[in-house]
């Protein structure tokens, strides 16, 4: 238990009068792959926002590599080390590959090298945004293009670069390949297993089972805001999480 | 990144205007040098910009502003207010010159956290906000001045709407000043970067750690700023503080903006852009003066060309989502 990277505790959210999450505890190793399922309005994404930051809880601890994780201040969790990558990706259109690669933690230089004013360093993050881009090996025109313009695969391409370049120790994926196309499918799975060889805890949000089960090592199905099932992939079947996703068992 | 680039307009926008707008502006400058008697003289073209300079000053504060999918209503009654602190410090109260630009600078700034606070923390939308702040900052302008201009300003404050050093006026300086400044820190700092992302995906926004509501709440306050700024050059030119002074300035600022494609939908936006939005409304008033044409006209051509602009920027967006 003290050796878990994440360690979610009694996490309790209601928005309202409607319950979301009714006591949700589980934990994640590191270089584990978990993969969260359940049904829509299970509770998964709102779990995920409280871990991130985005949102407060009612009540409940989480611990992240054996520290009390702050809760409301998604600066400080992707500082510490949580990435996560949204079903809508969270991608400013508008903007170039490498400013939403870097969006929220630009490098800055001295203007002209010297003043003591701080500006936008273009060329470190056109540059570092390339190398990790080709480390990706997703096939990306140039890092200047704007994100608007990019294929969906190709912008899923970009909200992971920007997960994995900060040295992140965990990363959550929500559907990462719910809008992609079979060989890109591929290629988010392969991503995911080298995460996890690197020693990367991963939460994968999923409704595509053969997904999920082609990569996790323990599937936790969330039914109503509870935990139904809590089980390592190996020992499960994919028509029993059914069961435990939509509450037949 | 070996392949090649061949979605060209796909690519970051290399020059920080549109080239619709640098065309419109070239012809119509061709056309008033060949059909304005004495356009283009030193002189006149100082004119141009002299005229141009108090809303194009509103004009940088709306155009961060405009550019996080913000709005400004206030801007022209703010300019009033301002000018109508500035000159009650350092007239009615006797405190030295610099009392002036701290005045309405400062007043700007706090009437601009008002707004920012109602839009980011009270959620209330912009439009809403602002619209209130246009009456009651007009409404607070005349009870500060008890409903009359205020006269008898220092010489030093006159000099900066009057002086003319090197021959150019001091608020065609300032403006220009703050087109530079404006655009640099719109394009090359996190501050534009944040504001640009804020209009463009506030989600994003949030995700990536970007303090969306202190941000906001930053963005009115430059934008109110701004206009104390202008309010200083308005007052300082006339010298008087007038309350009945700048109104309906806001729209004309906002359609500068506008014509120098900045989104109004947020996202998208540039200084620079703003300044040639501004030059071509300067341009065609001035023109259409000289050529003796009746006032009238000019207001309905600059609607037309506003409409026009966005029309334009529509049909190209629709152009790349394809």
């Amino acid at each position: 238990m003290t050796g878990a990277l994440l360690d979610i505790r009694d996490l309790k959210k209601s928005f309202g009068p409607i319950e979301v999450l009714k006591g949700v505890s589980f934990e994640v190793a590191e270089g584990e792959v978990v993969a969260l399922v359940g049904d829509n309005g299970a509770g998964k994404s709102t779990l995920m926002k409280i871990v991130t930051g985005v949102h407060l809880p009612d009540a409940g601890t989480v611990t992240f590599a054996g520290r009390p994780l702050p809760f409301g201040d998604p600066r400080r969790t992707r500082e510490l080390g949580i990435e996560m990558i949204y079903q809508d990706l969270a991608l400013a259109r508008e903007q170039d590959v490498a400013a939403n690669i870097f969006l929220g933690r630009e490098p800055l230089r001295r203007m002209l090298g010297f003043l003591p004013i701080r500006v936008l360093d273009s060329h470190r993050m056109h540059d570092e945004a390339e190398r990790i881009i080709a480390h990706l090996g997703a096939r990306l025109p140039s890092t200047d293009y704007r994100v608007g313009s990019l294929s969906g695969g190709q912008q899923q391409s970009v909200a992971i670069a920007r997960a994995i370049t900060f040295q992140p120790k965990l990363v959550i994926m929500d559907e990462p390949t719910a809008a992609l196309a079979v060989r890109e499918v591929e290629h988010v799975l392969d991503l995911i297993r080298e995460l996890k060889s690197r020693g990367i805890g991963v939460i994968l949000i999923s409704h595509r089972l053969p997904d999920v089960f082609a990569v996790a090592d323990r599937m936790i199905a969330l039914r109503q805001g509870v935990v139904a099932a809590d089980v390592p992939a190996a020992e499960t079947t994919m028509a029993e999480i059914v069961s435990h996703i939509v509450g037949a068992a | 990144m070996t392949s090649a680039a061949v979605q060209a307009p796909a690519r970051g926008p290399k020059l920080p205007v549109r080239v619709e707008s640098l065309v419109v502006l070239a012809v119509m400058t061709a056309a008033m040098v060949v059909f304005a008697p004495n356009f283009l003289s030193v002189n006149n073209l100082l004119n141009i910009l002299l005229a141009t300079a108090v809303i194009g000053v509103l004009a940088v504060g709306a155009t961060f502003v405009i550019s996080s999918a913000g709005l400004d209503l206030s801007l022209g009654s703010v300019l009033a207010l301002t000018g109508v602190c500035g000159a009650a410090l350092v007239v009615r109260l006797g405190l030295p010159w610099p009392f002036g630009i701290l005045g309405c600078i400062g007043a700007g700034m706090l009437v601009g956290a008002v707004n920012g606070s109602l839009v980011a923390l009270a959620k209330l939308p912009p439009f809403i906000v602002t619209l209130g702040m246009l009456s009651a900052a007009r409404g607070l302008g005349f009870v500060l001045s008890d409903g009359r201009p205020i006269y008898g300003l220092p010489a030093e404050l006159v000099f900066l709407g009057q002086g003319r050093p090197f021959g150019v006026p001091m608020p065609v300086i300032v403006f220009l000043a703050a087109v530079v400044v404006g655009h640099f820190v719109l394009s090359r700092t996190r501050f534009g970067r944040y504001t640009l992302v804020v209009g463009d995906n506030e989600q994003a926004a949030r995700v990536t750690g970007i303090h969306v509501e202190r941000h906001k709440i930053w963005l009115y306050v430059l934008a109110g700023a701004m206009s104390g700024l202008a309010g200083l050059l308005f007052m300082t030119r006339i010298n008087a503080a007038d309350p009945t002074a700048g109104v309906m300035y806001e729209l004309q600022a906002i359609t500068a903006v506008v014509i120098g494609g900045t989104n109004l939908f947020g996202g998208r936006g540039t200084v620079i852009g703003t300044l040639i939005g501004a030059l071509i409304m300067g341009i065609l008033q001035n023109g259409l003066n000289l050529m003796a044409v009746q006032p009238f006209y000019q207001q309905i051509s600059i609607g037309v060309i506003l409409v026009l602009a966005v029309w334009l920027d529509r049909s190209r967006a629709k152009g790349q989502a394809a």
